[in-house]
């Protein structure tokens, strides 16, 4: 809160006002932090519940169009909305103090969680039930995939990004030849830019 | 000096991380293997952890990460650093959505990175589902091409709950309205895990 004091004060009602609706931001973006599990597309559910029908802080439309900006943009999704409600109600401060409400739950319990995880995975049960979890996460990880692949319309070029990828990245696991994912992204972005630039360039702009 | 690892290799996972969620594992993969703070198996452990806790997956991986390799500093610096460029641009695109929106080259840009995350993600997924189904998996390490075929054997039991998983996960969409969710997967291969191994 150390932040919150900073602000300089106007009067000494309008300081109040900022303080209660950044405590408001604050807390509110930690229930949504605390209750939901798995990220994505879950916490945009609760989201809407808080921010838009409850608290009223944005429209329905408006948190459409954040979901859409979050989408083309790096990050989870639940934390795009949170700083840029956030921004809308309190300017900077505001996406300041609600990003930080929505991380700071889970961080204190994978905090706690990760100092306890090596002694408990020596419990044979519990070792057990981890191995089970593993073949989950690949699962769902393909899922995942799978999902991104359907929900997009792709131009011919990129499902041959899609392809070169895949194949790449399992060349490079099968052979133990280490290459950099985000070195394969960009590239995919400059081919992608190359062949746009060449077509467009034949027309003469 | 591991602060400043840490800050920079979360910092790069932040900015590619397109779409959230799952498509973040194989970037922090990268990262932590290439530092060798982590193997695949804790890997796996911390990607299980991370999903039956709350909060965005992003952001619980980088402070396990971070906590694990330099406790509660290393923690906080993780998961700011992840969060840090997508906090930013954010910031900037509320002030000038619209006209960054329609901008072509930045279609393109994005057009041709996300088709690249999709491949990535399924390798990925892929390798984990490959490397479940191998025989000691945690002991052999693949360095060539021929040593990973010559040591490729099946562990059947995993080979039968993994086909098992993946016919409830998948079958019961077209069941159940809205099928398993990723959670009750995880539920659910936790307890299949502990009676088949037992």
């Amino acid at each position: 809160m150390s932040m919150v004091r900073d602000i300089p004060a106007v009067t000494a009602d309008a300081t109040t006002d900022i303080m209660n609706k950044l405590t408001d931001l604050f807390l509110t973006f930690a229930k949504i932090g605390l209750f939901t599990f798995g990220g994505g597309y879950a916490m945009i559910s609760v989201m809407q519940e808080e921010c838009v029908n409850r608290k009223k802080w944005v429209s329905d439309e408006e948190l459409m169009n954040v979901t859409v900006m979050a989408e083309s943009t790096p990050g989870p999704i639940a934390i795009n909305c949170a700083t840029y409600v956030g921004y809308r109600q309190s300017g900077m401060i505001g996406a300041v103090v609600s990003t930080l409400g929505l991380i700071i739950p889970s961080f204190c319990i994978i905090l706690l969680l990760s100092a306890f995880l090596s002694d408990f995975l020596k419990i044979k049960i519990v070792a057990d039930a981890f191995r089970g979890i593993k073949i989950a996460v690949g699962i769902l990880m393909v899922d995942a995939a799978i999902k991104m692949l359907r929900k997009k319309t792709f131009k011919p070029l990129q499902r041959m990004l899609v392809a070169g990828s895949f194949l790449i990245m399992l060349t490079s696991g099968i052979t133990a030849v280490r290459i950099s994912s985000i070195a394969v992204m960009l590239t995919g972005a400059v081919v992608n830019l190359m062949v746009f630039l060449i077509k467009n360039g034949g027309k003469g702009k | 000096m591991i602060y400043l690892e840490l800050f920079l290799g979360f910092l790069k996972v932040g900015f590619f991380a397109f779409g959230g969620g799952y498509a973040v594992i194989p970037l922090i993969r990268d990262v932590v293997m290439s530092h060798g703070w982590l193997d695949d198996e804790m890997i796996s452990y911390m990607v299980a952890l991370s999903e039956s806790t709350p909060g965005p997956i992003m952001v619980n991986m980088a402070t396990y990460v971070g906590a694990s390799q330099a406790g509660i500093a290393g923690a906080i610096l993780a998961a700011s650093a992840v969060v840090l460029p997508s906090f930013f641009i954010i910031l900037l695109l509320a002030a000038l959505f619209k006209k960054v929106e329609n901008n072509r080259y930045i279609k393109v840009i994005l057009g041709g990175l996300k088709p690249c995350m999709i491949g990535i993600i399924l390798a990925t997924g892929v390798m984990f589902i490959g490397k479940n189904c191998q025989e000691g998996n945690t002991v052999v390490q693949l360095n060539s091409l021929n040593t990973a075929l010559s040591a490729f054997q099946v562990n059947h039991l995993n080979m039968f709950l993994t086909v098992f998983l993946a016919i409830c996960y998948f079958g019961s969409a077209k069941i159940i309205k809205k099928g398993i969710s990723p959670i009750q997967l995880i539920v659910l291969s936790a307890i299949f895990g502990m009676v088949v191994f037992a």
